[in-house]
C-alpha cells in the first residue's frame, strides 16, 4: 500500500462536481506533479487532501492509516500534512520567525526556545536568517514564499502539498522558490505539487498527472507525459502550453 | 462597426482671467471687516467700564478689530496677479498668464474661505450679546461658571470612573460575544444563536431604559447579590450590558475583515480553531476596530450621564443642583466641556496608534 492514498475521491461546490472519483497514489519519497488546465480541480483537491474542504465521498489514507470521514482529528493530520499556498498566506502581523514558530510552539511541538533555534537554522537554510525579524509585507514575493515553505516545514510534515507556489511571483524571483523544492525533493520529502512550470515539474517529478475535469486522465514518469502522451487531451493541453511559450 | 481613434486635434484653449472673482473676494472681504468691527464694538458697549471683564472683552474686541484687516491681504494679492495674468497675456507670455491667473484665483478663494469663517464667528458672538446679553449670561456667566466648577469636576469623577471600569469589561465581554456568535459546528449553533438575541436585544432597547431598569429593577425584584450593588456599580452593570452589544459587532465586523486565507494558512498547520482565533484572526481583526471601537467608547462615556435616571451623582446631576437654584445653565456647560476636553486626547490616541501600527507595517 502507497505511503499517501486516496481513493475515488468526489467534491462537489452545490450542483457542480469538481472531483469526480480521484484515485492517486504517492509513495514515499516521491515528487507527484499535478498538471492541468485552469478549472481542472488541482487546488480543491490539494485542499481536500489537507481537509480545509471536507470531502463528499472517497478515502484518504496515509501510511495505510483512514485520515478522511468522521472521527478524524484534522487538527493531528494536519501536523502530518503540511500545505503551502498560490498566496503565502503568511500572518502580517506576526514577524517573520514568530511566523515559522507559531505552530510548533501552540501545539507543544518544542518548547518556545526550541523552535526559535529550529526556525533561524531553517531560514539560515533558505537564506533568509537576516531577515529573521521583519514582517512580511517587508519581503519580496519570493522571499514570502520561501518563508512559508519554512513554516510549512517546521511542523516536520511527512507530506508536503505545494499549490501553485509559483504563479503569484513575478518570473525573476521563481527559480529562488524552485530551489528550495528542488533541494527538499533530493533531501527525499513526499510531495505533492500543483503546477504550470512544466519544465520544473519535467525535472523533480518521479511522476505526473494529468488532471481533467476532475479525473485524473493520465499519469506517468514525466517524460512519459510531455513527449508521448497517450490522451488527445492532455496532448491538447500540453501544445497549448507550448503555444503560450511555457514548456 | 468601426470607431475611428483619431487624436483631438482641437487646439487648448489661451487662458482668460476673469476679473469678477478677485472683485468678489475684495467685497466679501470688506463686508467681513465691517460685520467685525460692528460686533467688536457691540462687545465693548455692552459691558461697564472699570470691571475686569470689560478690560478681557476691551483686547478680544481689539484684536479681532486689527486681526481681521489680515483678509485684506489675500484679496489685494488676488487683484495684483490679475494685474499681471493681463500684462503676461497681452505680451503672449502664455505659461506666465496661466501661473498668474492661477495664484489670482487661488488667493481669492483664500480671501473668501477666511472670511466664511470669520463671519461665523461673528455670528456666534452676536448669539451670545443677544437680548441683551441674556444668551451668554444663561448659558456662559462668569459668576456661575467660577461658583459651580470645581463640584462639577469633582461629580464627574464618577463619571470617568464609570467609563473606565465599564470599558474595560466591555472589551472583553464584547469579544466574548463576537466570538460565541460565529461559534462553528452544531455544538456552536445554540451558542451562535443565543449571542445572537443578545446582540438584537441590547443595540434595540435605549440605553437609558436598561440602566433604568437595572438601578430599579434588580433592588425591587431582590435578585440577590445584584439588588445589593450601589447605584454606581448598577450603571456600570448596564453600560456593560448595553455596550457589550455595540462592540460585539464591531469585533465581528473586524473578524470578518481578515480573509478566509488567513484562517485556511492557520488551520493547515494543525491550529485548532480556538487557536486560530487567539493568535491569528482576533490580533488583526482588534488593529483595525479600533477606530470604530473609539466611537463605541466616546458614546459609553457621554452615556455615563444618564445615570442621573438612578440617583447615581454625576458631573451632570451636580450641575443640575446648581441649575436649578440659580435658574442658570452656565454649569451645564462646564459638563459640556468636560466630555469634550477627555474626548480629544483619545482621539489624538487613536490617530497615533494607527500611524504607528502603519509605520511599523511599513506602508
Ligand atoms: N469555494 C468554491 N465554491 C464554488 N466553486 C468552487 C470553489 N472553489 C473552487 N470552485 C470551482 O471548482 C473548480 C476547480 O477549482 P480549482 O481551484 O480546484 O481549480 P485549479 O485546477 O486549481 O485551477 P487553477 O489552475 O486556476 O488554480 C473551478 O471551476 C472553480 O470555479
Ligand atoms: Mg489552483
Amino acid at each position: 500500500m502507497a505511503f499517501l492514498e486516496i481513493n475515488g475521491l468526489k467534491k462537489s461546490y452545490g450542483e457542480t462536481q469538481v472531483l469526480a472519483g480521484i484515485d492517486l497514489a504517492v509513495e514515499q519519497h516521491e515528487v507527484v506533479c499535478l498538471i492541468g488546465a485552469s478549472g481542472s480541480g488541482k487546488s480543491t483537491l490539494l485542499r481536500c487532501i489537507n481537509q480545509l474542504e471536507t470531502i463528499d465521498e472517497g478515502t484518504i489514507r496515509l501510511d495505510g492509516d483512514v485520515v478522511s470521514g468522521e472521527g478524524v482529528d484534522v487538527n493531528q493530520l494536519r501536523r502530518d500534512i503540511g500545505i503551502v499556498f498560490q498566496s503565502f498566506n503568511l500572518f502580517p502581523h506576526m514577524s517573520v520567525v514568530d511566523n515559522v514558530t507559531l505552530a510548533p510552539r501552540k501545539l507543544k511541538q518544542a518548547t518556545p526556545d526550541e523552535a526559535e533555534r529550529r526556525a533561524r537554522e531553517l531560514l539560515d537554510r533558505i537564506g533568509l536568517s537576516a531577515r529573521a525579524d521583519a514582517f512580511p509585507d517587508q519581503l519580496s514575493g519570493g522571499q514570502q514564499q520561501r518563508v512559508a515553505i519554512v513554516r510549512a516545514l517546521a511542523m516536520q510534515p511527512r507530506v508536503l502539498l505545494l499549490d501553485e507556489i509559483t504563479s503569484a511571483l513575478d518570473p525573476e524571483l521563481v527559480a529562488e522558490v524552485l530551489d528550495i523544492v528542488r533541494e527538499l525533493a533530493r533531501d527525499g520529502l513526499t510531495m505533492l505539487l500543483a503546477t504550470h512550470e512544466m519544465s520544473f515539474a519535467r525535472e523533480v517529478a518521479s511522476s505526473v498527472c494529468f488532471l481533467h475535469q476532475g479525473r485524473i486522465l493520465e499519469q506517468g514518469p514525466p517524460e512519459q507525459i510531455f513527449t508521448d502522451p497517450t490522451e488527445a487531451r492532455t496532448k491538447d493541453f500540453l501544445q497549448r502550453i507550448i503555444e503560450a511559450g511555457r514548456l | 462597426m468601426t470607431v475611428a481613434l483619431e487624436p483631438r486635434t482641437t487646439a487648448r484653449p489661451l487662458p482668460t482671467c476673469k476679473v469678477a472673482l478677485p472683485a468678489a473676494g475684495l467685497v466679501v472681504v470688506l463686508v467681513t471687516i465691517a460685520l467685525v468691527w460692528g460686533t467688536a464694538w457691540r462687545l465693548l458697549s455692552a459691558t461697564a467700564a472699570g470691571t475686569s471683564w470689560h478690560l478681557f472683552y476691551l483686547v478680544v474686541g481689539l484684536l479681532a478689530a486689527v486681526g481681521v484687516l489680515a483678509l485684506l491681504r489675500p484679496a489685494l494679492h488676488s487683484l495684483a496677479e490679475r494685474g499681471r495674468a493681463g500684462t503676461a497675456l497681452g505680451s503672449q507670455d502664455l505659461q506666465a498668464a496661466r501661473i498668474h491667473r492661477s495664484r489670482c484665483y487661488t488667493s481669492a478663494w483664500v480671501a473668501m474661505g477666511w472670511s466664511a469663517a470669520a463671519v461665523l464667528v461673528v455670528a456666534v458672538v452676536s448669539f451670545l450679546l443677544a437680548n441683551d446679553h441674556a444668551v451668554q449670561k444663561t448659558f456662559l456667566s462668569p459668576e456661575m461658571l467660577s461658583q459651580s466648577w470645581w463640584e462639577t469636576t469633582k461629580a464627574f469623577r464618577t463619571n470617568v470612573f464609570i467609563a473606565v471600569v465599564a470599558e474595560v469589561i466591555v472589551l472583553v465581554w464584547g469579544l466574548l460575544l463576537a466570538v460565541a456568535r460565529s461559534a462553528p459546528g452544531r455544538a456552536g449553533r445554540p451558542v451562535a444563536f443565543l449571542a445572537r438575541i443578545y446582540i438584537d436585544a441590547f443595540r434595540a432597547v435605549p440605553g437609558i431604559i436598561v440602566i433604568y431598569l437595572i438601578g430599579f429593577g434588580l433592588p425591587l425584584a431582590g435578585v440577590p447579590v445584584l439588588s445589593s450593588m450601589s447605584p454606581t456599580w448598577s450603571a456600570i452593570f448596564a453600560l456593560t450590558l448595553t455596550y457589550g452589544a455595540y462592540v460585539a459587532e464591531v469585533y465581528r465586523s473586524g473578524i470578518e475583515s481578515i480573509h478566509p486565507s488567513q484562517n485556511a494558512a492557520a488551520r493547515s498547520l494543525g491550529l485548532s480553531h480556538g487557536q486560530t482565533l487567539r493568535s491569528v484572526i482576533v490580533p488583526q481583526a482588534v488593529r483595525r476596530v479600533v477606530p470604530p471601537l473609539l466611537n463605541d467608547f466616546i458614546g459609553l462615556q457621554k452615556d455615563t450621564a444618564l445615570v442621573m435616571v438612578i440617583g447615581t451623582v454625576d458631573a451632570f446631576t451636580q450641575a443640575k443642583i446648581y441649575a436649578s437654584n440659580y435658574f442658570n445653565l452656565s454649569s451645564v456647560t462646564v459638563v459640556a466641556l468636560l466630555f469634550v476636553l477627555i474626548t480629544i486626547p483619545q482621539t489624538r490616541f487613536v490617530d497615533r496608534l494607527i500611524e504607528r501600527d502603519q509605520r511599523r507595517q511599513g506602508r
